[in-house]
């Protein structure tokens, strides 16, 4: 821990909303982390059809982001896929 | 027009029968006909805030079952001959009422009074659902904590799901001295994470326990930041735009000031 880091020590009210902000998402999602598990795994299975795909390195998940509508923060499913091969998915398709 | 308000919370112990006991004699105070009703069957709470506990005779769920008339179960105020009590039942339980028979009797209310406040019990079980099955309009109480907002976000969920119109958050206990020195979330933080308007909110203050157990609801004292809080409160209720009051002030150099002008 640097010097900076313990200057920018966050105080208990913002650890507090942090927690919360991640404690709802999932609350109002109604998502257990078994179902995360299958969503990850449906998700390799179906992109893994048309390109190669690092599983290991796929990172899912729950968070908010603000909706083009007026309703303000809504939840989103965010998945990050490293693809190890696009050219993969040609040959794939054929067989 | 009348209105059914719903006091609630869906945790335990954050302030809801105080808010209620408040809220409905600040009512009273703007000349509004009120009656408050206790919906927490077999925990009854009400009627020692208000300090009317010893003129029980009937209850809410001897006017459900007809056993006594409803004017005969109501109970007025020792202060304001415009406000009421419909106390719960003590020996029963939550299963002696449904939605139904409580959708009737607020009904029935609405045709004598200006405002039917109910005090919602702890959970989101029968007594809460009973509770809300009248309501036009929900105030949902919390404090800045992670456990109290965890829960009211649930409740509102379910409030927005039985389609209650109108629904507004009050954000109680608040400490400004831990808000400024960042170790309580600030009411904004509470509201931007609920999403909901906000009705008010009431510093913590030792006078709301101090009249708690004189059993006289501290509403409209201007010598109390608690009390001046809450008569904003109750006129924003009625639709007065009242802004939020600096809760910031030292309440003991604030008193003094306050009961300096009174006297003039």
């Amino acid at each position: 821990m640097g010097l900076m880091d313990f200057f920018r020590k966050k105080n208990s009210g913002d650890i507090a909303k942090d927690r919360l902000k991640l404690l709802l998402i999932s609350d109002r999602a109604n998502c257990s982390p078994d179902m995360m598990e299958q969503i990850k795994n449906d998700i390799i299975q179906v992109i893994s059809k048309y390109m190669e795909i690092d599983a290991e390195g796929l990172d899912i998940q729950i968070t908010q982001t603000e909706s083009d509508g007026n309703n303000g923060s809504v939840p989103a499913l965010y998945a990050n896929i490293p693809i190890k091969d696009m050219h993969h998915s040609a040959k794939n398709l054929k067989a | 027009m009348s209105e059914v308000i719903v006091i609630t919370s869906g945790k335990g112990g954050v302030g809801k029968t105080t808010t209620t006991a408040n809220v409905g004699t600040g009512l009273a105070q703007l000349d509004k006909k009120v009656v408050l009703i206790d919906t927490d069957i077999g925990l009854r709470n009400l009627d020692v805030v208000m300090g009317l506990e010893n003129r029980i005779v009937y209850n809410l769920v001897d006017v459900i079952e007809g056993s006594c008339r409803m004017k005969q179960a109501l109970i007025k105020d020792k202060r304001y001959s415009n406000l009421f009590l419909l106390p719960s039942a003590q020996t029963r339980d939550k299963t002696a009422v449904t939605p139904e028979q409580m959708r009737k009797l607020t009904d029935e209310l609405r045709e004598e009074f200006d405002y039917i406040i109910l005090d919602c019990p702890a959970g989101i079980e029968q007594g809460f659902k009973n509770a809300i099955a009248g309501a036009d309009r929900a105030l949902v109480v919390t404090t800045p904590e992670v456990s109290a907002i965890r829960d009211a976000d649930r409740i509102i969920g379910l409030l927005e799901a039985n389609e209650i119109k109108q629904i507004q958050l009050f954000v109680n206990r608040l400490r400004m001295d831990m808000v400024n020195r960042g170790d309580m979330m600030s009411i904004d933080d509470v509201k931007e994470i609920l999403a909901i308007d906000l009705i008010g909110a009431v510093p913590d203050d030792e006078q709301i326990v101090i009249s708690t157990n004189q059993g006289e609801p501290l509403v409209g004292r201007t010598d109390t930041m608690a009390g001046m809080a809450y008569a904003n409160i109750c006129r924003r209720l009625t639709g007065e735009e009242v802004p939020l009051m600096n809760l910031n002030v030292k309440s003991g150099v604030f008193a003094k000031l306050a009961s300096l002008f009174k006297k003039n």
